[in-house]
Order: structure tokens, then C-alpha cells, then sequence
């Protein structure tokens, strides 16, 4: 018999969640959300809007003062971080916080050891996921040694190895270059095809616009909106409350609007195609 | 944690914030000595108790309280231990002497840990850095003192950050035996230890970017004056230290036992 958590699909629930810390900062002040199964979730929001706050609340690094939160069904106060880390992999901003081991494969079995995986397992695992992030020739290298990229791909790679069922990135895409960046958008796009539920934390609008997620905009400690992409971000009043800017192809769309152009794009491809129809091309 | 706000820098505008950073080092220093030169319970209550004015007049009676709360378990400890070692290896005291004697080591213990809180919680960093600078100590070891102590809660901080990170791939902190918590800790003392250091080389190299030691006579944009309050307080330390010297060397301290007995 499936535990009653209100549906069967909600993978991630909160319930008029408060949290404030020691120091009296109140970081969250009555969220409400659902995340489905396979859901592809992007958190965006101002600096200390409590984005960090709030997925830490998803592996039970920081439990609600007020309010409950589910995670598959199971209330986060009643297991342990390491018990619900199995079924959440948080990659932190800043993989420097992380690594510690001597070379990148230990890094990467660290989890699974931690986990309780046998040595096989570990191997195939860690095999995986080296190949899955393209770091197979560091194998043997120190972390320390690596780029700042190659350091986050790492951690990565150490989270995504044990294969948790929700998959939390803060901050992806802050020291990537393009071409890096856009990996990791197609990586990222794959993992929830792959039927992950996938939650990003991030200020980078045009990598959102282009991922193409359900959107939740966050302003001091309170979601503000919650919606699709396209709806989200070319709502210049809720961006502009929540610090996010506008990508820069709605920006010229909106410039536009007296000339007929729809206001609601927000991919660079589609832009093009309309452009192109108005020149009078023929496709 | 709360133990250490107790000593954390409050910035309140009161005129105990207000004073020479020496002056308050001087205030320090002869509490410090007068508090482990006695031993007698009335003398330590007394030296509590003078220093509670400067508590409120600080405005930092909460930080204080806190100071206090945080070292209760200690003086806890520290009174269960006079009290057995004093009960089985002195065997000519009454139970009422060694009782007040492990009371006078615990206040004793309480006086320390206040005198430091007042100080810690009223003098900033810059403050202590600039004491330290026009007491002619060279400029560099100044320097050194004042970013150890500046980057003490920025370690702390990450030091959090970093167990939540271990404890997201499924670190266990609790539990296990000695050696595996021990070992639970490699996994979050080496990043702190490598940051630390990859921090102190970036701040080395930002600062001589800006010049850093190019000119050998610095001036101070503050400038250290001590002021009437400060020789005030100088002077009200020394007569501590001189009527507690009088007191020790020329005066039959009473316990209270005796003073409630006969």
C-alpha cells in the first residue's frame, strides 16, 4: 500500500514551509509547492530571495520551523540527510566545498561507499559517470589539479554516480564557458527525458529560456509565481520584482510589439524563424 | 556556537565601545591578574559584581547572557571537579569549606570568561588592529593578527557549508565508533584547509596589487587619542590591582561558611 501523500505523482511537497535561521533571518515565509515526478524545475529570484534555503530543504539539510515537507511521500523531520540524500543529489555552487579526495575516481566513489555499495557496483558506477561527464582522462588526477569547470563537472559527476531520483543544481552554470554551458544544458535536458526530476537554482535567464522549464520566481522567502517558461519571463512586472531581467530576445520582441511581433518568445530559434517569415523568406 | 557570540564584536554605539582599545586591554589584563590571585569566594563575587555595571552600560547584556548560559556547563564541570578532588585528596576540610572553595574556582572561572566577553564584544578587530599598530608592534604581525581574527567566522561559515555538502553525498556525522568519526572528518577538513590556503595566496596577491607595504611609514586614518574616560579607567583598574594586593598580602579573608556560622 502506497503511503497518502495527497497524489501519487507529487515527488516534492511543501506545506506553508517557514524557516528562519539562528540568527534570526527569516529565509522562508509560508512556501507552498508541488513538484511532480519528472518535473524539470527552474528557481530563480534575487540574491538571499531563499533559493539555497529552500532546496536545502529537500535533502533535510535544513528542516521548516513551520509547515512540512514531503519528499516522496516521506516527511523530511522523520529521516535522516543521508537517508534522503539517496534519493536527492544537491550539487552545491561551489565545488571547491567538496572535493577532497586524491584523485577524481575516488572523488567520485566516495557516495557510493557512503551509500554501501559493493566494490563492483562502485566501479560500474563511477565507470558511468566519468563517461557521462567526459572527465575519463582525469581518472587518475588529483582534483585539485583541474579547471574551475572541470572541478564542478567533477562534483557532478560525484553526485549524479549514485543515481538519485531528484537532481538539485545550485548555480550550474557560474564559471562555464559557453560551449560548456551548453553541454550541460543538453546533460541536464537529458537527465529529466531520463525521467529525473530536475531542480535548478540560478540567476542565468537566457540558459532558463532555453531549457524550457516550469519556472518558480522567488522574492524574499515567498514564491511569487509559478508557471511556464514563456508566461514567466516575458511578464516584465513579476521579473522585475523578483531582480531577474528579461532574456535579451524578448527584450527586442517587446521593442517590436507596434510592428505585429508576438511579445511571448523567448528562444533565440524561434526568433529566428519569425524574423525570417517577416523578411519574406520561404521555409 | 551561542558560547562564541558571547565573545563576537557587537557593534553598539556605548560609550564602553567608545573607549581606547588599550585602555580596555589594560582593564583586562589586571582583572585578569587580580581574578587568579584569589582563591576566597568573597573577593571573586565582588569582582563579579563590579563588572556588571559595565555590562549595561556596554548594552550588551544579551550577548553577555549568552556568554554566560554557554559557560554554565563548564563551571558545571569545573565545580564537580574541585569539589571530588578536594573531597578525596584533602581530608582535614570540612565539607562546607571545600564546598565553598569549588564555588570560589567556578566564579572564578565565570569572572574570566566575563571580563574576556566584555572586552571581545565591545573592541572590533579593526580596533584591536589599530591598538596593536600604535602600540609600535611592526605593522606586518598586525596585520596577520587582525586577518586571523577577521576570517575566523568566514571559516566557520564554511566550515557548515562544506559538512552540509559531505552530508548531501551521504556523509554520516553521528555515530560510529572513535576512529570512524575521526575520519569523518577528513572529508571536511581538507577542503576547509585547502580554501583556507587558496584564500590567504588570493588575498596575498590582491593585496600587492594594491600596494601592499610600498611605503614604510604608514599613517592611520584613526588616530588613537586616549580621552579623560579612558585614564579613568586605567586609573580605576590600578586601584583594583593595588587594594587587591593590599587585601592579599595584609588582610584574613573570612570565608562565608564562617561569616554564617558564627
Amino acid at each position: 500500500m502506497p503511503i497518502d501523500n495527497g497524489s501519487d505523482e507529487q515527488m516534492i511537497v511543501m506545506d506553508d514551509v517557514y524557516f528562519t535561521y539562528p540568527n534570526g533571518v527569516e529565509a522562508l515565509m509560508g512556501v507552498n509547492l508541488k513538484i511532480e515526478d519528472g518535473e524539470f524545475v527552474a528557481i530563480m529570484g534575487q540574491n538571499g530571495a531563499g533559493k539555497t534555503t529552500l532546496v536545502k530543504h529537500i535533502n533535510g539539510l535544513l528542516k521548516p520551523t513551520k509547515g512540512r515537507v514531503l519528499i516522496d511521500g516521506v516527511e523530511t523531520t522523520k529521516v535522516s540527510v543521508a537517508t534522503l540524500a539517496r534519493k536527492v543529489g544537491l550539487v552545491f555552487q561551489n565545488p571547491d566545498h567538496q572535493l577532497f579526495s586524491e584523485t577524481v575516481e575516488e572523488e567520485i566513489s566516495f557516495a557510493l561507499k557512503n551509500f554501501g555499495y559493493d566494490e563492483k557496483t562502485i566501479k560500474k558506477r563511477v565507470d558511468w559517470a566519468l563517461n557521462l561527464l567526459d572527465l575519463n582522462e582525469y581518472r587518475k588526477v588529483s582534483p585539485f589539479m583541474l579547471s574551475g569547470g572541470e572541478r564542478k563537472r567533477v562534483a557532478l559527476a560525484s553526485v549524479l554516480a549514485w543515481d538519485p531520483k531528484i537532481v538539485i543544481l545550485d548555480e550550474p552554470t557560474i564559471g562555464q564557458d559557453y560551449r560548456q554551458k551548453e553541454r550541460l544544458r543538453q546533460f541536464i535536458v537529458q537527465l529529466n527525458r531520463q525521467g529525473k526530476t530536475v531542480i535548478i537554482v540560478t540567476h542565468d535567464v537566457e540558459f532558463v529560456a532555453e531549457c524550457n522549464p516550469t519556472i518558480m520566481l522567488m522574492r524574499q522567502g515567498r514564491i511569487i509565481a509559478t508557471g511556464e517558461a514563456r508566461e514567466i519571463l516575458t511578464n516584465e512586472t513579476l521579473v522585475n520584482q523578483a531582480s531577474v531581467a528579461l532574456p535579451e530576445i524578448t527584450k527586442i520582441f517587446k521593442g517590436l510589439e507596434d510592428f505585429g511581433f508576438p511579445r511571448k518568445v523567448i528562444d533565440v530559434y524561434e526568433a529566428a524563424d519569425i524574423l525570417y517569415e517577416r523578411l519574406g523568406g520561404q521555409r | 556556537m551561542s558560547m562564541f557570540d558571547g565573545f563576537k564584536f557587537r557593534s553598539v554605539s556605548s560609550p564602553v565601545h567608545q573607549m581606547d582599545p588599550r585602555a580596555k586591554f589594560i582593564y583586562v589584563c589586571i582583572l585578569f591578574v587580580v581574578t587568579v590571585m584569589f582563591s576566597n569566594l568573597i573577593p571573586l563575587i565582588i569582582l563579579f559584581l563590579i563588572q556588571v555595571p559595565f555590562v549595561f552600560m556596554a548594552r550588551v547584556q544579551k550577548e553577555w547572557m549568552r556568554s554566560m548560559k554557554g559557560s554554565a556547563m563548564f563551571a558545571v564541570i569545573i565545580f564537580v571537579m574541585n569539589l571530588l578532588s578536594l573531597y578525596f585528596y584533602t581530608g582535614y576540610e570540612t565539607f562546607g569549606s571545600i564546598l565553598e572553595r569549588s564555588l570560589a574556582m567556578t566564579v572564578r572561572f565565570i569572572v574570566l570568561v566575563q571580563t574576556f566577553s566584555i572586552f571581545f564584544l565591545t573592541t572590533s578587530p579593526d580596533m584591536l588592529g589599530l591598538a596593536l599598530e600604535q602600540s609600535h608592534i611592526p605593522y606586518e604581525i598586525c596585520f596577520a593578527f587582525t586577518t586571523a581574527v577577521r576570517f575566523v567566522p568566514v571559516l566557520a561559515e564554511e566550515a557548515q557549508t562544506i559538512m552540509d555538502a559531505q552530508k548531501a553525498r551521504g556523509l554520516e556525522m553521528e555515530g560510529g565508533n572513535f576512529f570512524k568519526r575521526i575520519r569523518n572528518y577528513i572529508p571536511i577538513l581538507i577542503p576547509l584547509i585547502v580554501n583556507a590556503i587558496r584564500r590567504s595566496l588570493e588575498l596575498a596577491e590582491t593585496m600587492e596589487s594594491r600596494a601592499w607595504g610600498a611605503n614604510r611609514n604608514r599613517t592611520n586614518l584613526y588616530v588613537l587619542k586616549m580621552r579623560r574616560e579612558d585614564v579613568l579607567l586605567i586609573l580605576i583598574s590600578l586601584v583594583i590591582l593595588a587594594v587587591s594586593i593590599y587585601v592579599s598580602m595584609n588582610v584574613q579573608m573570612p570565608s562565608i561558611i564562617q561569616l554564617l556560622t558564627s
